[in-house]
């Protein structure tokens, strides 16, 4: 796997940092990958966009900044304004569904969406949309594996709430499966 | 001597630089920190805070980084190993310390996550520019060790070594993070207690009345008492006999601060740490060193597709500096090019080693961000125009 380089945005209170967080320690830890996790720091960190940078690489990191992400997770309006331009050609985009509408879509991106708020309230807690989105991400990439993502899973959330993030991992995971299966397009990043 | 496994986390850990270093203490035995928190080195002591009454450690946030580095040192010399940790503008204002700390041969160890300077500043942004005032930074003669990591698992390594390294020679051990390694967040492997190294400072434990603090064998670093262990002892910033009483003659001063300097001369070839990638037979080598060795890797790589000889020799301590090393090569090679986050620093080491020698080139950047590769690559096409 050459070097992947992932953009996930949101605002403030997503959890956005820590879903970026789990695919890092999914790829590093339980992957046998290398990762590079870079957090926004200052003010553009403390409400409005923020974002994670990851880079996952089968190879040891050197230049530790994304420079063209092919895959981006996004999670709101403002972060597919602010960093949807920045995605490579080719390049993977997935929002979610009620959060993000795909104004001026570029043609040269592969996109698709999930309604992860309303999956997460489903489940009843709309706090775990980031931990849906990281399931769809996992299914519609091929950065880490879905054994790797749940382990990462499990020792990355709050003790007692493992259940719950678990049944939220696969409903993503599931919804992205459909979508990869159905996509015209079948090598993915 | 081992790591004790109270404070040892053992597995493999996804955290950042500056949790790394906190990890890399608390391995090496340090139970004593105070600290004024400053972005971008914040995280090191909010993790210290955090872990620390579960392993029997003291930490302090002080009214100030003056006060921060006085602290340490009064741990020290009641028997704890002790560190703080700053940015740059708080590592200016404990200058004076680190003289103190080198004049009373208080083993210590200084943590500067660097920021872009001067003054405040990029608080949130990465630099380089702190590695003279590492160096040079109080007023008077005197010798200190310098380490530069350049991911969070050598943050955790390499703070180990920097108490080991404190201990034995008991010298202040500048700890030289940036921002960029301090929040970068990788797999740092922790490895049971029994594999980590430990070095703990010489103690003097023989007869009361024969005991002279500041008495040294070949070695030239004394060995250590602490407060109430029933010694006779004196600590003074001001020049000093054996015993450690002050002494204003010429004769004590020339003496002291010759030892001072010699302690690390005589033990630069095993103080030195660098690492070479395809230095033999190269025409250029480029020195680097912290994150900077990092973005200089993709320069290189593309320097050698283009059929260029290219070398790579990473600083891991900077200070002392390996003249040795850096002379010898100068000799050989065509050119050095040394990429660094600041305007030009220690390309005066490395121009002062190559004495002519060899054309040096510096790639200075103001800091804010790392270097493009693009531009170490460019800078190491241009030192071997005119070769």
């Amino acid at each position: 796997m050459p070097r992947n380089e992932i953009k996930i945005g949101g605002f403030g209170g997503q959890g956005v940092i820590l879903s970026g967080y789990i695919l890092g320690r999914a790829a590093s830890i339980y992957d046998s990958k290398y990762a590079t996790m870079i957090q926004a720091f200052g003010p553009e960190a403390r409400g409005s966009a923020c974002s994670a940078q990851l880079i996952i690489s089968d190879e040891p990191i050197t230049y530790p900044y994304i420079v063209a992400p092919n895959v981006m997770v996004l999670m709101s309006q403002e972060a597919y304004s602010k960093f949807s331009p920045e995605l490579a050609p080719g390049g993977i985009l997935l929002t979610e569904e009620d959060l993000v509408a795909t104004h001026n879509l570029r043609a040269d991106v592969r996109h698709f969406s999930i309604p992860a708020t309303r999956i997460a309230e489903e489940l009843g807690k709309r706090l775990v949309l980031n931990i849906v989105m990281l399931g769809f991400a996992t299914a519609l990439t091929n950065l880490v594996g879905r054994d790797a993502a749940r382990n990462a899973v499990k020792v990355s959330v709050p003790k007692g709430t493992e259940e719950l993030n678990f049944a939220a991992f696969e409903k993503g995971y599931e919804y992205g499966l459909q979508l990869r299966e159905k996509a015209p397009e079948k090598t993915f990043a | 001597m081992h790591a004790d496994p109270i404070g040892v986390l053992t597995g493999a850990h996804f955290i950042d630089g500056d949790h790394a270093c906190s990890e890399g203490a608390i391995a090496a035995g340090c139970r004593f920190v105070a600290g004024y928190p400053i972005t971008p080195s914040t995280e090191v002591v909010e993790r210290i805070a955090e872990r620390f009454p579960f392993v029997g450690g003291v930490f302090i946030q002080m009214e100030d980084e003056i006060a921060s580095s006085i602290a340490i040192q009064g741990a020290v010399w009641g028997g704890k190993k002790a560190m703080t940790v700053t940015s740059g503008p708080g590592f200016s204002l404990m200058m004076e310390h680190i003289g103190l700390a080198a004049m009373t041969e208080t083993p210590c160890v200084f943590v500067d996550v660097q920021r872009a300077g001067p003054s405040t500043g990029l608080p949130t942004m990465p630099a380089q520019g702190d590695m003279m005032q590492a160096r040079w930074g109080s007023h008077g003669d005197y010798q200190i060790i310098a380490i530069v990591p350049n991911s969070p698992q050598e943050c955790f390594d390499l703070t180990i070594h920097a108490f080991n390294l404190s201990e034995r020679y008991r010298v202040p051990v500048m700890m030289m993070m940036d921002e960029c390694v301090g929040h970068m967040i990788e797999r740092v492997v922790i490895p049971s207690a029994d594999k980590i190294e430990v070095h703990n400072r010489k103690v003097y434990d023989g007869p009361k009345e024969s005991y002279r603090a500041f008495e040294t064998g070949r070695d030239l670093v004394p060995s250590m008492v602490k407060a109430g262990d029933g010694y006779r002892i004196h600590v003074t910033g001001l020049t000093h006999d054996e015993k450690g009483y002050p002494d204003m003659s010429v004769s004590a001063q020339g003496k002291l601060v010759q030892r001072l300097m010699d302690k690390i001369r005589i033990h630069t070839d095993d103080i030195v740490m660098y690492k070479e990638e395809d230095v033999e037979g190269a025409d250029v080598v480029v020195v680097s060193f912290g994150i900077t060795s990092r973005t200089a890797i993709p320069a290189i790589e593309q320097a050698k597709a283009k059929g260029l000889k290219v070398g790579h020799l990473r600083l891991v301590v900077v200070w002392p500096f390996p003249e040795k090393r850096i002379r010898e090569l100068a000799g050989k090679v065509k050119s050095i090019v040394v990429p660094e986050l600041n305007m030009g620093q220690i390309v005066y080491e490395v121009e002062r080693c190559a004495a002519g020698k060899c054309n040096v080139v510096s790639v200075p950047h103001a800091g804010g961000t790392v270097h493009q590769p693009k531009d170490i690559f460019a800078a190491i096409e241009k030192s071997l125009r005119g070769t």
